[in-house]
């Protein structure tokens, strides 16, 4: 795992594909230089919806990004489909 | 809904009884049919939800309920157009749009928190109702793939909706 400047990692979202789908951002002095990307290819929305937290809402056929913080090891889930679920790690 | 309960009933009877799920599986335009109406009444139960609530949860997932609805009918649409095959009327649609009605026309005289109430209640049994449907009658009866897939789609976005309906109705309490 890398330490660029900007890493962006890409979860894509399509029915229930972003089922345990695992973000892993590595903290570097403090920062997390992570942007997460979704791409939702349903014709539904769905959010990343982190429980008492920031939630990002992915459009259908569209892209949301998150920017990681150092705090950000978050399970989220799908407000519209709880069923969706997926987790940020950040780790060092 | 009592028929398409029956209906449930009967395919795990007749797992004993092969000889009579050929003649009683319903046909891939049927399945479509079913599908389709039981979008339709969701939608329609949630443009009633829309007219009436004034909760922010139960309106956000009602919203959720017309716009998916609409758009995994849409696909099933798109679908048999392409696959060439006209959805046919069956008695569980039938029944279903019945019950449909009934319920709406039940949900009609409630306003406020009793309407909420029962309108997300109804949401959870009536997700559940079509998800076991789908598992154990529909998703196996459908004898074209695509058809199959697109089930397999809803069932899982179904699955959802019953988790966020249920997320509501707690909520509600």
């Amino acid at each position: 795992m890398t330490t660029g400047l900007l890493n962006r990692r890409q979860v894509l979202v399509a029915g229930a594909a972003m089922l345990a789908s695992t973000a892993l951002a590595r903290a570097h002095n403090g920062t997390v230089h992570v942007t997460i990307e979704w791409t939702n290819t349903d014709p539904f929305a769905h959010t990343a919806t982190v429980k008492g937290g920031w939630e990002v809402t992915i459009p259908p056929g569209q892209k949301a990004t998150h920017v990681v913080t150092a705090d950000d090891t978050v399970e989220y889930y799908c407000r519209f489909h709880p069923n969706m679920k997926g987790h940020i790690r950040v780790v060092g | 809904m009592k028929t398409l309960i029956a209906a449930v009933s009967a395919a795990c009877l007749m797992l004993t009884a092969p000889l009579a799920i050929a003649a009683d599986a319903p046909s891939d335009p049927e399945i479509a049919h079913i599908a389709y109406s039981a979008g339709v009444i969701d939608v329609e139960a949630a443009k009633l939800a829309l007219s009436k609530t004034k909760n922010a949860d139960v309106k956000a997932f009602a919203e959720s309920m017309q716009k998916d609805h609409e758009a995994v009918n849409d696909m099933a649409l798109a679908l048999v157009k392409k696959l060439n095959v006209t959805p046919e009327d069956n008695a569980t649609s039938q029944a279903l749009a019945k019950a449909g009605e009934e319920k709406r026309a039940e949900l009609g005289k409630l306003d406020g928190s009793a309407f909420d109430k029962a309108y997300v209640d109804n949401e959870v049994a009536y997700h559940k109702q079509v998800n076991g449907a789908l598992e154990t009658l529909l998703i196996p009866s459908a004898q074209n793939a695509e058809l199959k897939s697109l089930l397999e789609t809803g069932l899982k976005l179904f699955q959802g909706h019953q988790q966020h309906a249920e997320h509501v109705a707690a909520g509600l309490k």
